[in-house]
């Protein structure tokens, strides 16, 4: 055979060759973008976090190798550090429970709908977060239909909505609701049908085939979904200064006020450093949790 | 072995919008009997299945097993199970997990030993950890049976099983297809378009056609005497020639056709009126070089022509003859002839017996 087709043989190894430099080519303009954006401002953050108050001057701040600025961030900021962690991990649920039907509905029962059901999903993003998130200022509002409703049945502990902690988890849930749909529809969409008869076939009710056959299959979706909520939510601070009281500042606003009004950027940066640890550490564990039968 | 139940669908129908799929089947199924239901696409027959399955609801009619009404029940309900077309195992188990999926659903704890068995029916026992993308489309097939088999169904629905699986491996699941029937005495309902593959492993074919049952029987029985035009072309081939009935002395009728006269066996015609296709298998025909005319047997049909097409196909060579109202009639010949085959352009006659010849309403 060889013999037959010697050309072949010569020209396949150049055509790789090529073939693989051409990839790393492509790789070049996303190396420098990350490098200016990602990998140098990192550093630069990393570098800021332990600098210490000049001696000469108040307000400014010198190069040294301060580890404490971590210590004194983290215990004087740790209750927003907490609250953080319990506003994103509700809102991660609610978006969970709010998405999954939506998504399920838009992936097995949409037909010819599904595309526009799609472009519904994603149309509040066409408007700007911020702005978005000022309207459900008025929604949440004191005199709103909302918060009369609830509070004509007595469900509000403090008799209001905007500036509470449930305003905050409110907003978070909906502004990240999107990016929680859009994976789980993605997962959802790819499960064949047939699997699903499958388990009818086989003597599973309805809710065991979707206990057994859906949901086990959809759960890259809803890694995918819950990170892709949860990690934007824990950083988040236009929600809790739009929404909520001084009492429900998240860590983003500490790191805001930390940098914008304090000017302590140490203190700025050390915070950012945790947040950014406490986010890989969660999620590294998450992910090791959803790669077993844990979550199953 | 335990006792198991005809199969009864009694005036099926089913609709989607203004398209009948089914259309008022009626039909008994023998309880531990290989059933084959072939049609080409669309026409119904894996809507019956799913029917069957529980996994469509009829419009009208009912479905038992035995004289239990099962009409009504979920498919998670029925004590049916279902080989998919693309077999459709669950991706995340393993295939142990797989086969003993119905099983756990039933509340059944000690699964180890049916399990153990069942994979052992099938030759897989040494894959039970392996995931149903390791294997390959053959295994796949057979964990599939085994999935549904192990449930003890009282009726095992293959939808085209065999469709997805190349045609040497196909040759091989269907004889392991007819040994795992024999060896369980389950009724097996098979739905396949291949003829061929329906024939080769049923005991009973049912020829479908636009949501209805054209003939059904025995393989051979429907293949040597189709009582339609549908059947007679779908089921292998056929030559068919139209004509009008002459006579009928006792037993036989004669046919004219294109001035050509045949005859036919009175229990063989399936015409109701004067209107008559005249039918033939093409093995059925004998060729023979027009000089040997006279070498034909008295009683047989016969039909002069040239031939305009010889294929040779390994263990059979194909001729066109041209007919002398110019219609192309199809003999195979076995390829056991010693010397010259006929070629293109030679005058033949071609004759069949009588008791070969079959008669078709038009």
């Amino acid at each position: 055979m060889a013999a037959v087709l010697p050309s072949g043989g010569v020209s396949a190894t150049p055509v790789a060759q090529r073939r693989s430099r051409t990839g790393y080519f492509l790789l070049l303009p996303g190396m420098a973008w990350l490098g200016i954006f990602f990998a140098i401002p990192f550093i630069t953050l990393f570098v800021t976090s332990l600098q210490a108050p000049s001696p000469d001057a108040a307000g400014q701040f010198v190069p040294a190798f301060q580890v404490s600025n971590y210590a004194e961030a983290f215990l004087n900021y740790w209750p927003q550090f907490v609250r953080s962690l319990v506003y994103a991990g509700l809102a991660t649920i609610f978006a969970l429970l709010i998405g999954y039907p939506l998504a399920y509905f838009i992936a097995f029962r949409g037909g010819k709908w599904r595309g526009l059901l799609l472009v519904l999903v994603v149309a509040p993003t066409f408007a700007s977060f911020l702005l978005r998130t000022y309207a459900w200022q008025t929604i949440l509002s004191d005199n709103s239909p909302i918060t009369q409703f609830l509070n004509f049945l007595h469900l509000l502990p403090d008799e209001r909505i905007l500036n509470t902690g449930i305003a905050v988890v409110a907003g978070l849930t909906y502004n990240f609701l999107p990016f929680m749909i859009l994976p789980l529809y993605a997962a959802l969409e790819k499960i064949d049908p047939r699997l699903i008869e499958a388990g009818s076939d086989l003597y599973a009710s309805p809710v065991t085939t979707f206990r057994k056959v859906t949901w086990p299959l959809s759960l890259p979706g809803v890694v995918a979904g819950t990170l892709l909520t949860f990690i934007p939510a824990m950083g988040d601070y236009i929600n809790a200064q739009l929404l909520g009281s001084t009492g429900d500042r998240m860590i983003g606003n500490a790191i805001q006020v930390n940098f914008i009004q304090f000017r302590d950027y140490p203190i700025a940066s050390a915070l950012s450093f945790i947040l950014m640890a406490a986010i890989l550490v969660l999620v590294f564990s998450y992910i090791r949790r959803a790669g077993t039968e844990d979550l199953v | 072995m335990r006792q198991v139940d005809d199969l009864r669908l009694d005036h099926l129908t089913k609709s989607f919008g203004e398209m009948t799929a089914v259309d008022d089947l009626s039909l008994t199924i023998p309880a531990g009997s290989f059933f084959a239901l072939v049609g080409a696409s669309g026409c119904g027959k894996t809507t019956t299945l799913r029917m069957v399955a529980g996994l469509e609801d009829p419009t009208s009619g009912r479905i038992l097993i035995g004289d239990r009404d099962i009409t009504g029940m979920r498919a998670y309900q029925r004590p049916v199970n279902t080989v998919f077309q693309s077999y459709a195992l669950f991706p995340h188990l393993d295939i142990y997990e797989n086969v003993a999926f119905g099983l756990r659903r039933r509340g059944i704890k000690d699964v180890k030993g049916p399990v153990e068995s069942m994979l052992d029916l099938v030759e897989l026992g040494p894959m039970a950890r392996r995931k149903p993308s390791q294997l390959s489309g053959g295994q796949q097939q057979r964990v599939a049976v085994a999935r549904a088999l192990i449930n003890e169904p009282e009726v095992l629905l293959l939808d085209e099983p065999l469709g997805a699986l190349d045609l040497k491996l196909r040759r091989q699941m269907q004889i392991e297809l007819k040994r795992i029937q024999t060896e369980v005495g389950t009724t097996f309902v098979h739905v396949t378009h291949d003829q061929e593959e329906a024939m080769t492993m049923a005991d009973t074919v049912a020829v479908m056609n636009a949501g209805r049952i054209e003939q059904m029987g025995y393989p051979a029985e429907v293949y040597e005497l189709p009582r339609t035009l549908f059947v007679a072309n779908f089921l292998g081939q056929s030559n068919i020639i139209s004509g009008a009935v002459a006579g009928s002395d006792g037993s036989m009728v004669t046919v004219s056709a294109h001035g050509a006269a045949f005859r036919l066996p009175g229990d063989r015609n399936s015409a109701s009126g004067a209107a008559i296709l005249v039918g033939v298998r093409p093995e059925k025909v004998t060729l023979l070089d027009a000089v040997d005319s006279a070498r034909v047997p008295a009683p047989h049909n016969r039909v002069d022509g040239t031939v305009t097409d010889v294929s040779y196909t390994g263990v059979s060579t194909q001729y066109l003859v041209r007919t002398p109202w110019g219609q192309e009639l199809t003999v195979f010949e076995q390829n056991d002839i010693v010397g010259d085959r006929a070629a293109v352009g030679d005058p033949v006659v071609m004759h069949w017996a009588v008791e070969h010849t079959f008669g078709l309403e038009p």
